[in-house]
């Protein structure tokens, strides 16, 4: 490749790039936090032609209305790491199907954070639990850390989110939904 | 049936019936953003709109690379007239008060939940992933309109009242859910469809164990208006077209 500055991000490097592409709806965490950033793949043709550039996401939600601004700021990132704009290809990928376990613990802490409840696990709980019943269990106050909560709207301000309010501190608050 | 139907016309048929159903309902629910009884029921009927209208998508994008004609997701479902349209009758029909529109959803996502579930195992890899994402999104679905059944029809006098009438008025129309023809005939052959009849049975059970816990009585009018599969629809359908496809006939094109 090339030995000046200007050559294009690979590997490691380009995954870094896109990976800190920000959810529009939460800022604080990244495409990668959220777990829908699947594969960057790069295509070097020996052939003399650009590189190519395969970008693989899933979507949250099959509605997320951010899906298609996501999909833009991820060709901005490529882009901005030296490559051709119409070499760059992103993939919607819908099998295995997104689930709130691949939101990263580092992601989570920064839900938690912002004071948004974060999803509990879905997988790792007992086999044959379904959603319904991870939902019927208490949700934890992202400000005081009361279990005395209760649901005030299965639908939030995301496609993602459930509304909440804490019976002790009384604030209400969101919490993303296990999916 | 006298002419042979090929299996990618039958499929390009299919996933116009899965699409339609869909993208009529979401507009349905569409119509309602401003009017819920409370806030929170506008947010949820916005993004049960929301993931209809998606699944719609997915499903009208795939619908476009199977003609193979160039068209996009936006022609398949702007520039079809009501006869084209092939979704059940149930979708359509005026979401009347709040009873009507929780028994209409209740009703349909008793259907999805089990459909998307098999689906999600289909033979055709792009109707498999839509499905397997689809499928998390109907059980919420059915979680949030069930609760509100049982709510409303185990509520107060008035609100047991206005479910029962809702659950009747929208019986006659659950029937064209389990609708099949040669589409499905072909395609469950090849491991490709869902065959209807197969969800019935869960259907029953669930719309059974919600009813009784409503205490709504299962209406038992024999009695099922079909044909929206094959294009023949009520009269609902034309004026929910007519409004969602104005802009987009008016002003071909345009774009924001």
């Amino acid at each position: 490749m090339g030995s000046t500055d200007t050559a294009p991000a690979t590997g490691d490097e380009l995954w870094e790039v896109v990976a800190a592409v920000p959810d529009p709806e939460m800022p604080p965490l990244t495409i990668a936090d959220l777990g829908i950033l699947r594969a960057v793949d790069v295509i070097d043709d020996a052939g003399g032609d650009q590189p190519t550039v395969t970008v693989q996401v899933t979507p949250t939600y099959s509605g997320c209305p951010a899906v298609e601004y996501i999909e833009d700021q991820i060709v901005e990132a490529v882009v901005g790491a030296g490559y051709d704009r119409s070499q760059v290809h992103i993939d919607r990928v819908f099998s295995p199907a997104w689930s709130t376990d691949w939101i990263t613990e580092a992601g989570k802490a920064k839900l938690a954070a912002s004071g948004i409840s974060p999803p509990r696990p879905v997988v790792a709980t007992e086999p044959g639990t379904t959603t319904v019943e991870i939902r019927r269990r208490a949700v934890t106050c992202p400000r005081c850390g009361s279990t005395n909560t209760e649901v005030v709207s299965q639908f939030g301000s995301t496609a993602c989110k459930a509304l909440y309010r804490c019976g002790d501190c009384a604030e209400p608050f969101d919490h993303v939904k296990e999916l | 049936m006298g002419s042979e139907l090929t299996e990618q016309a039958a499929l390009e048929t299919y996933v116009l019936r899965l699409a339609d159903d869909n993208m009529v309902l979401g507009q349905r629910l569409g119509e309602l953003i401003a009017w819920m009884p409370e806030l929170e029921e506008d947010i949820a009927v916005a993004n049960l709109a929301l993931d209809h209208v998606g699944q719609a998508r997915n499903l009208y994008q795939y619908a476009a690379e199977l003609e193979g004609g160039g068209r996009t997701e936006d022609d398949v479902a702007m520039l079809r007239d009501e006869r084209g349209y092939l979704n059940a009758v149930l979708v359509e029909q005026p979401n009347g008060d709040f009873a009507h529109t929780m028994a209409r959803q209740f009703f349909f996502d008793a259907y999805q939940v089990p459909l998307y579930q098999g689906l999600s195992h289909s033979g055709d890899e792009r109707l498999a992933g839509i499905a397997q994402k689809a499928f998390k999104e109907a059980r919420y679905h059915l979680d949030h309109s069930s609760s509100w059944l049982i709510r409303l029809g185990d509520g107060t006098a008035e609100s047991h009242e206005r479910t029962q009438a809702a659950v009747d008025a929208m019986w006659p129309f659950t029937g064209d859910l389990f609708f099949a023809d040669e589409v499905e005939a072909e395609l469950v052959e090849t491991g490709v469809a869902v065959d209807p009849a197969g969800l019935k049975p869960t259907w029953d059970a669930t719309v059974a164990e919600v009813l009784a816990e409503a205490n709504v009585t299962r209406p038992d009018d024999p009695y099922q208006r079909l044909g929206g599969r094959t294009g023949l629809h009520t009269e609902e359908l034309g004026h929910l077209l007519a409004e969602m496809q104005h802009l987009y006939r008016s002003h071909p094109g345009a774009s924001w």
